[in-house]
């Protein structure tokens, strides 16, 4: 039933898109989590050595960039289909 | 106490009644509609002109425009008045050789010169082309586009920069540092000791200092440079992959070119990984080979996207005052008070993500030079 819905769709084109917009999404969800999870352990290691604010911040905010930067591969996969 | 709460209930309402505006304003909805659905089927197509000369606002077009690199340099546009700098095009072509002119003779895009004109549409969108037998051919292209001419601007501010501390240095060592050497030593300092030293190590740091120290204030300041609109700043210049390519390529050929022989031995014969990762089938080796030449393609990846994502984020919250303003006047003022606020955010959080961009670069390119110079322990 499905996949007859599916064969009547003449444009390949518009499912492109349509997988472009959902692995935008799935990226955003992607980073979400790792940076989440980045800066709620860092949050974490503070409050048990407050002295030690200043190693800590600059770790989490290298570790942030790098998670990112994987986050960001998902994106030009995305910008890629949508305009090529 | 209560002053500043007054003073804030205030604030508060008068940002409400600007929401109130388009309640106001709201009768010339009705023609919009059917042309707006019109305008989204043509989203996709290449004609930003066309855009322009029906007065449909195209915000994918828009966004483009700003972020790709151009011919010209588009100031600004005022109903049929344009305002944009010619920049020299300088293309050499098989059949007539060296080619340089101005832009302007493009007409902004309209028109043909010397069987050269800038392409619309089709796999050569926005670039020139020579029209020989009816087909485009790609020339080579030498021309000092917009990203180039603000790469020239960049270089311009890194030489005033650099090269009048290094005086003040020179001349009095031992006095206070003062003005632009104050702005810029604690910098310095934290990339010399806290990255390149820290990376390195003590032995040869000071080799790859300088080029640490360039990587580090270019990507910083032609970061900086993409978020001023004001004339010869705002070209996006690390957000074009072909330089984010070249400071990439930078960074392997210098990793690999002082490579010792630890290095090599780590990649093809990894001591502590088991012998069965790597007799019959090569499993570790071939990881740790693609990973040489992955690490260069992610720092330009990261640098490219992180910057580009930046100014299409921007420009998408002013393009929601201008959608808005299609459907009706008021509707777009009251857009623009929180358009304006976000973006305000956005820029921000674009100041932040300038620095930490550069500091990241130059912090991995210190890492991989160190891992290439280690000795054997």
């Amino acid at each position: 039933m499905l996949l007859t819905i599916l064969l009547q769709v003449a444009s390949y084109a518009a499912f492109a898109k349509m997988g472009a917009g959902i692995g935008a999404g799935l990226a955003a969800i992607g980073a979400g989590i790792g940076i989440g999870g980045i800066g709620g352990k860092a949050v974490e290691a503070i409050a048990r050595q407050p002295e030690a604010v200043g190693d800590i911040r600059s770790n989490m905010i290298i570790a942030a960039a790098l998670v990112e930067g994987v986050a960001f591969f998902a994106i030009v996969v995305t910008l890629l289909i949508v305009f090529m | 106490m209560t002053d500043t709460k007054t003073f804030i209930k205030s604030v508060a309402i008068a940002i409400l009644m600007v929401f109130a505006l388009p309640l106001a304003a709201n009768n010339d909805e009705t023609n919009h509609e059917g042309e707006s659905q019109e305008a989204s089927a043509h989203v996709g197509d290449a004609e930003h002109h066309d855009s322009e000369d029906s007065g449909k606002f195209v915000p994918g077009d828009f966004i483009m425009h700003h972020i790709a690199d151009a011919y010209e340099w588009h100031i600004l546009d005022k109903g049929d008045f344009h305002l944009s700098i010619p920049l020299p095009v300088i293309v050499y072509s098989e059949t007539s050789g060296l080619n340089v002119f101005m832009s302007s003779k493009f007409h902004h895009g309209h028109e043909s010169y010397r069987n050269f004109k800038i392409a619309h549409e089709g796999e050569n969108e926005g670039k020139v082309v020579e029209i020989i037998q009816g087909k485009e051919v790609v020339p080579i292209d030498l021309s000092i586009s917009k990203n180039v001419v603000s790469l020239f601007v960049s270089l311009i501010i890194m030489m005033w920069l650099f090269f009048s501390i290094a005086k003040t240095y020179k001349k009095n060592p031992n006095s206070a540092p003062k003005g632009k050497q104050s702005l810029l030593e604690p910098l310095i300092i934290f990339i010399r000791d806290d990255v390149a030293k820290a990376s390195i190590g003590e032995k040869n740091y000071l080799k790859y200092t300088p080029f640490l120290l360039t990587i580090f204030f270019f990507i910083f300041i032609n970061n900086l440079m993409g978020l001023i609109p004001i004339f010869p700043f705002g070209a996006n210049l690390t957000g074009n992959i072909a330089v984010t390519m070249v400071l990439a390529l930078f960074t392997f050929v210098i990793t690999t070119a002082v490579a010792n022989k630890n290095y090599w031995v780590h990649i093809i014969n990894a001591p502590g990984v088991p012998w069965w990762l790597k007799f019959p089938i090569p499993l570790m080796p071939v990881v740790e080979i693609m990973g040489v030449f992955i690490k260069p393609f992610v720092l330009m990846v990261r640098l490219f996207a992180n910057i580009t994502a930046g100014h299409i984020v921007a420009l998408g919250f002013y393009s929601l005052i201008f959608i808005f303003g299609e459907m009706s006047v008021g509707l777009g003022y009251g857009v623009s008070v929180v358009s304006i606020a976000f973006t305000i955010f956005m820029s921000i959080l674009e100041l932040l993500v300038a620095f930490i961009q550069a500091y990241v670069f130059t912090l991995l390119s210190a890492l991989y030079f160190g891992m290439a110079t280690e000795e054997a322990h």
